[in-house]
């Protein structure tokens, strides 16, 4: 079972400092998982032109295949006008239609404030859904004021972290023993 | 439907095809060398042709996995061993090739299988080979129009005049040597896309729709699609033969089929494509309304004939080789083709 945690800016501080807690928290929880972070701010990834991402070198190549590889994806995120941020958004570009398919993705945004808390809802998960993930719903959502100098001070951002965590891995294990089940019914 | 060597009285024909992949077998975990391989898309051929399949065609790939990067060569091989069996690429790709040397290549297979060879041609799903041969992706779509184009009108005129982005111009010039009959079938390669299949249709070419999975249905609208084109251009769609290409297995039993081609298949396409197959997917094969042909043999004639009705296509062509299937259980599947498959479909689908 691997997990990918994606850090999906290529700048600020905030949705690194999120994943790097939510990194702590997978290998205390679950030692033995097989976790590998993706900060695209770490990584020279190329705008996708539409091949197959096979056929990507490089960091590109390596970024799609990680993500390609993974069981569950933790997709950090902070919000940059009203919307998810570019780079993100590339790196579903760069996947098959149907990349999420068999995986379970859950997502942490942090964001200046409230005023961007449904935009998960509207632009995030709708692409999630077309490239047929499994979605964990609840999300977490962190304020620029849960922060200080590089690190959550908010308990209850904390809580939920655990949980987002917890729900991952539980979904993860839940539907692939249902996709066991089900692909055993085939009978081939 | 004669300019494509095609007889509707003979009923709809089946062939085999190959997309030259060179593939570990998943079970066996090992994967044989290229010129064994390379060696049985030869016999596959001879095999095809003793069985009385009407087909055999090869595919062009220059990517990791693939053992026909010349495919026109293999493709000779296969017409000095053979006598009677048509052959054609599946896909050639005429996009990152020059058509005055495609056309050479074809013409002189023509000549050496005495008129059997076919090009189908199309634009390559997988763009690696841009890099390999120095073309520039921006300029995918244009490069397949302008060259199909030049392929089209080479097997159309013998002095051929043209000027176009991608190539020298041409100025009197005559491509030889010429065929057998003076042209050859071409056709262009489709996806399941229906915009696709409409573009063949406006150019009043011989489609090869390609389908890996999915309702019968579904390529049922690309396949109105492109005579409707072909109609709007002014083009009698009676006269353009359509061809559809796609897995195939079969077994005695279709749970067997099922069984023994999908690990094939979902490792294969892991390897090739980046994605395996969906076995809910694969497991619809069982169903008449699906257009995956795998299963026993009856049920296999069951859905090609639904599929004939459908479509009323005049050809089908068959994938079975993919990843790495081991070369007896192909030839076991000729044998069944061959004494099963091919009287029923002939018996139902020729014209009376």
């Amino acid at each position: 079972m691997h997990i990918v945690t994606l850090s999906g800016s290529n700048v600020g501080s905030k949705t690194r400092t999120a994943m790097d807690y939510t990194m702590n928290t997978i290998s205390e929880k679950y030692p033995n998982a097989d976790v590998t972070l993706i900060d695209l701010a770490d990584y020279e990834v190329q705008f996708s032109d539409g091949r197959n991402f096979l056929d990507y070198e490089g960091d590109t190549q390596y970024v799609a295949q990680t993500v390609m590889d993974a069981d569950a994806i933790i997709i950090g995120t902070p919000i940059f006008q009203a919307s998810i941020p570019a780079t993100l958004k590339n790196i579903f570009d760069l996947l098959p239609q149907d990349g999420l398919r068999d995986k379970v993705v859950s997502i942490l945004v942090t964001a200046g404030s409230l005023t961007h808390f449904l935009i998960v809802e509207q632009q995030l998960k709708p692409i999630l859904s077309y490239m047929k993930a499994q979605i964990v719903q609840d999300y977490v959502f962190i304020e620029e004021k849960d922060f200080h100098r590089k690190e959550i001070t908010n308990d209850n951002v904390l809580l939920r972290i655990d949980q987002l965590v917890e729900d991952t891995v539980g979904l993860m294990e839940t539907y692939r023993s249902m996709r066991k089940t089900q692909e055993e019914a085939y009978g081939f | 439907m004669e300019n494509y060597r095609i007889d509707p009285a003979k009923g709809m024909e089946f062939g085999l095809y190959t997309l030259g992949d060179h593939l570990p077998n998943p079970i066996a975990g090992e994967r044989i060398s290229a010129e064994q391989r390379i060696h049985e898309f030869i016999e596959l051929a001879q095999l095809a042709e003793q069985a009385g399949i009407d087909f055999f065609s090869v595919g062009e790939s220059h990517q990791e996995y693939f053992a026909t990067q010349a495919h026109a060569v293999v493709l000779s091989a296969i017409a000095q061993a053979t006598e009677k069996i048509k052959i054609s690429s599946s896909s050639t790709i005429i996009s990152t090739s020059d058509p005055v040397r495609v056309y050479e290549n074809f013409s002189t297979i023509d000549l050496i299988s005495k008129g059997r060879a076919e090009i189908v041609a199309g634009r390559a799903s997988r763009v690696g080979l841009f890099d390999l041969l120095g073309y520039d992706l921006r300029n995918y779509e244009e490069l397949y129009e302008e060259k199909f184009e030049l392929l089209l009108k080479i097997n159309q005129e013998e002095v051929v005049n043209w000027e176009g982005e991608f190539r020298a111009p041409l100025k009197d010039a005559r491509v030889l040597p010429r065929p057998q009959n003076g042209s050859l079938p071409i056709w262009r390669a489709v996806g399941g896309n229906p915009a696709s299949a409409i573009k063949a249709g406006y150019a009043g070419v011989p489609m090869y729709l390609a389908h890996l999975g999915g309702p019968v249905a579904s390529f049922k609208r690309a396949i109105d699609a492109y005579r409707e084109a072909a109609t709007q251009s002014g083009f009698d769609p009676t006269e353009l033969p359509i061809s559809t290409a796609g897995f195939f297995y079969t077994a005695e039993t279709t749970q067997q089929a099922q069984k023994e081609y999908y690990p094939h298949i979902n490792e294969g396409m892991k390897l090739t494509n980046g994605q395996g197959f969906p076995k809910q997917a694969f497991a619809q094969s069982d169903d008449l309304r699906t257009v995956i042909n795998v299963g026993s043999p009856q049920q296999v004639i069951e859905k090609i004939l639904y599929q004939h009705e459908q479509f009323g296509h005049q050809r089908f062509i068959a994938q079975m080789d993919f990843g790495g299937v081991p070369f007896d259980k192909l030839r076991k599947n000729i044998e069944l083709i061959g004494t099963e498959i091919l009287p029923a479909i002939k018996k139902y689908t020729a014209k009376q």
